[in-house]
C-alpha cells in the first residue's frame, strides 16, 4: 500500500505540488495526467524518494519512505525515469542486469540471469541482448530501460513501479505493449503509477486516473468517472469530442483544432 | 577460455617479458639471461651461478627501482583513469585533460619550493610522503572542482567538463609559473621535470614512498566495479538501484586521486595514459568496470614500461621525457574519439 498524505513541495516561493493526497493498493494501475508544468514530474520525484516533500508524508507498506535506506527501497520499488543518458557502450544484457544489482553482491545467480532474459523477451529487446546500448534507437533504448526496471522488481511481491512518461518515444505497438505489461504486473499484485500524456491510452488501461492542474489534484477516479470533455477542458484547456468505442464501449476523445492567437495588424 | 581470462593472462605474461627486457636496457646493456639469473638469485635460485658484479649493481640500484616505478605509476594512472571516467560517466574524462594532474603537480611544486625552504632538502622518505600527500590533495581539490562545475541536475555535462579542465590546467599552469620565480636553480630543474613527466628520478626511496598510495587504489577500486556500472545510468538511477551515491562518489574520487597524486608526485604529469589504457581495454572486453578496472591497472603498467623503454632507446644516450611518448600516442586517440562521437557531444 502506498499512501501520499497532503504532499506539498516548494522550491523557494514556488509551490510545485500543493496538498496532494491519495493512496493506492496492490493490484491498482494509477495514471497521472496533466498539462505541462502541472506538477506531474515533481509529484513523481516525491513518490520515488528522489526529493523530500516540504510538507506531508509518503508511506510505503506502512513505513515512511524517508525511513527506508536507499538499499531497502531498491528492493521494494522500481523507477523508470523520463530521461536516461548513458555514454558508455554497455551491452543491452549488461544494462538489464544492472536491474538485478540490488539482489546480488558479487556474481549474479542463475535466477538473476533468468529474470533478465524473461523481461528482455517481454519488452522485445532480447534479439539485441549483446548489442551496444549506444547503437540502439531512442525507442529501443527506452525499452531496454524498462526491462532493467522490470528486472529489478520482477520477483518482489507487491512491488511499486513508477513510470514517468514510459511511452514518450515508443511506436504504437510498444506503447500498447508497455501499458499491457504495466496492467499485467498490477494484476500480479504490483502497485503501478505512471505519468502519461495520451488521454486515450490512459482511458484504455488505467484502473484509476488522477488529473493534476497547477500542482493540485483536480480529479481522481476511474476513467469513466473522470474522463469527460469538460474535465479535459478544465485541465488541458482544449476542446474535445467524445466518441464511444463500439467494441469495448469505452469513451475516447479527439481534440478539436485550436485557433492560434496571432496578432495580425 | 573466456576473452577476459585470456586478456588477463596475456597482460600478465607481457608484463613480465617487458619488465625483464626493460631491466636490460640502458647505458650498460645487461643480457636478458643475466637479468633473469640475477632476479632468480633473489629468490634463492641459481645461487652458485657467477654473475658480473657490475651488472648486479646496475640492476639493483638503477634498473629495478626504475622498472618498479614504471609499473606502479602506470597501474595508478590506468586504473585511476577508468575510475574517473566512471564517476564522470564519460570516456573522455582523463585526469590530465580535466586538470586533476595539474592540480597534483601544482601542489607538488608548492611543496618542493616550501619544503626546501623550510627543511633544507627533500631527500628522505618522509619528504617524499609529504610530496605524495600534497599531490594527492591537489588532485582531489581539482577533481571536486571540475566535478561540481560540470554537473547540473545530477548529470555531468561533457563540454563543461572539458572546458573546466582547460581552465584548471591554465590556472595551475599560471600558479606553477609564478612559483618558478621564487624557486632556485635546483628547484627549477625539478619543476621542469614535473611538467614533462619522467621516470628518471626513480630510486628505491621514491618507489617505497608511492607504493602504498598506488596499491590501495589498485586493490580497492576493482571492488567498486558494480557501483561504477550503475553510475553510468545516471546518479538518480544509481540511487534508485540502492547505491549511496554520495558516499561512492567520495570514495572513488579519493582512491582515484590518490593514485594520480602518487604518480604525479614522483613522475610529473604523464598525460593520456588514463585515456589510452581504458579505451584499449574496452575494445577487447567491453565496458563492464568489474573487469575494466583491474585490466586497466595491468595494461597501464605494461604501457608505461614499454613507453619508458622507448624513451630510453630512441635517441640514446639522451632520454626523452616519457610524457612526450604518451601524448604522441594519446592525442590522436583523443581526436579520434572526438570525431567519432561528434554528434553525441552536441548539446
Amino acid at each position: 500500500m502506498l499512501i501520499a498524505d497532503s504532499l506539498t513541495f516548494e522550491i523557494g516561493k514556488r509551490s510545485l505540488v500543493k496538498d496532494i493526497s491519495f493512496s493506492i493498493r496492490p493490484g491498482e494501475l494509477l495514471i497521472i495526467l496533466g498539462a505541462n508544468g502541472a506538477g506531474k514530474s515533481s509529484l513523481f520525484r516525491l513518490l520515488s524518494g528522489e526529493k523530500m516533500p516540504t510538507r506531508g508524508h509518503i508511506q510505503l507498506h506502512g513505513k515512511e519512505i524517508a525511513a527506508y535506506t536507499v538499499a531497502e527501497l531498491a528492493l521494494k520499488r522500481g523507477v523508470l525515469n523520463q530521461q536516461n543518458i548513458v555514454n558508455m557502450a554497455f551491452t543491452v544484457m549488461e544494462i538489464v542486469m544492472m536491474g538485478r544489482y540490488p539482489h546480488y553482491s558479487n556474481s549474479p545467480a542463475v535466477k538473476d540471469i533468468e529474470i533478465a532474459q524473461q523481461v528482455m523477451e517481454l519488452t522485445g529487446v532480447i534479439d539485441f541482448a549483446d548489442r551496444s546500448y549506444l547503437t540502439l534507437s531512442g525507442g529501443e533504448q527506452q525499452r531496454v530501460q524498462l526491462a532493467r526496471v522490470l528486472a529489478q522488481i520482477w520477483d518482489v511481491p507487491n512491488a511499486l513501479l513508477l513510470m514517468d512518461e514510459p511511452v514518450a518515444s515508443l511506436d504504437l505497438q510498444y506503447q500498447q505493449q508497455t501499458l499491457a505489461i504495466a496492467k499485467m504486473l498490477s494484476k500480479r499484485g504490483f502497485m503501478v503509477v505512471s505519468i502519461l500524456h495520451d488521454i486515450n491510452l490512459a482511458g484504455q488501461y488505467a484502473d484509476r486516473i488522477i488529473m493534476l492542474k497547477n500542482g493540485r489534484k483536480w480529479y481522481d477516479g476511474t476513467a469513466a468517472e473522470v474522463l469527460s470533455s469538460k474535465n479535459i477542458y478544465d485541465v488541458f484547456e482544449i476542446n474535445s469530442d467524445v466518441y464511444t468505442n463500439p467494441r469495448t464501449l469505452k469513451h475516447f476523445f479527439i481534440p478539436r483544432n485550436v485557433s492560434l492567437n496571432i496578432n495580425s495588424q | 577460455m573466456s576473452k577476459k581470462v585470456l586478456l588477463y593472462l596475456v597482460l600478465i605474461i607481457a608484463l613480465f617479458i617487458a619488465s625483464a627486457f626493460s631491466m636490460g636496457l640502458g647505458a650498460v646493456k645487461i643480457p636478458i639471461k643475466e637479468v633473469l639469473i640475477i632476479l632468480s638469485k633473489k629468490i634463492g635460485l641459481f645461487a652458485d651461478t657467477p654473475v658480473s658484479a657490475q651488472y648486479e649493481g646496475v640492476l639493483n640500484i638503477v634498473r629495478l627501482p626504475r622498472v618498479a616505478m614504471g609499473l606502479l605509476v602506470g597501474a595508478a594512472l590506468g586504473i585511476s583513469g577508468t575510475a574517473v571516467q566512471g564517476i564522470f560517466r564519460n570516456p573522455l574524462a582523463e585526469p590530465g585533460l580535466i586538470g586533476i594532474s595539474a592540480g597534483a603537480s601544482l601542489m607538488a611544486v608548492i611543496i618542493i619550493v616550501l619544503e626546501v625552504a623550510l627543511f633544507a632538502g627533500l631527500s628522505n622518505l618522509l619528504g617524499y610522503y609529504l610530496l605524495a600527500f600534497g599531490a594527492f590533495s591537489g588532485a582531489g581539490i581539482a577533481a571536486m572542482l571540475v566535478y561540481q562545475i560540470s554537473r547540473t541536475d545530477g548529470k555531468s555535462n561533457v563540454a563543461t567538463m572539458l572546458l573546466a579542465g582547460i581552465a584548471i590546467n591554465a590556472l595551475a599552469g599560471a600558479l606553477t609559473g609564478l612559483i618558478t620565480y621564487i624557486a632556485d636553480d635546483q628547484q627549477l630543474r625539478n619543476i621542469t621535470f614535473w611538467m614533462l613527466g619522467s621516470l628518471a628520478g626513480a630510486t628505491w626511496e621514491t618507489v617505497l614512498a608511492i607504493a602504498p598510495f598506488v596499491l590501495i587504489p589498485v586493490l580497492l577500486l576493482p571492488r567498486m566495479g558494480k557501483a561504477l556500472n550503475a553510475f553510468s545510468l545516471g546518479e538518480v538511477q544509481a540511487a534508485q538501484l540502492g547505491l549511496k551515491v554520495n558516499q561512492i562518489k567520495r570514495n572513488v574520487v579519493v582512491l582515484a586521486t590518490m593514485g594520480v597524486g602518487a604518480a604525479v608526485a614522483v613522475s610529473g604529469i604523464i598525460s593520456f595514459v588514463g585515456l589510452l589504457v581504458p579505451h584499449t581495454i574496452r575494445l577487447f572486453i567491453g565496458v563492464d568496470n568489474k573487469h575494466v578496472l583491474p585490466a586497466s591497472a595491468l595494461l597501464g603498467a605494461l604501457m608505461l614500461t614499454l613507453a619508458d623503454m622507448l624513451c630510453r632507446t630512441i635517441i640514446a644516450p639522451i632520454e626523452l621525457p616519457i610524457g612526450v611518448i604518451t601524448a604522441l600516442l594519446g592525442t590522436p586517440l583523443f581526436l579520434y574519439i572526438l570525431i567519432k562521437d561528434k554528434k553525441k557531444l552536441v548539446l
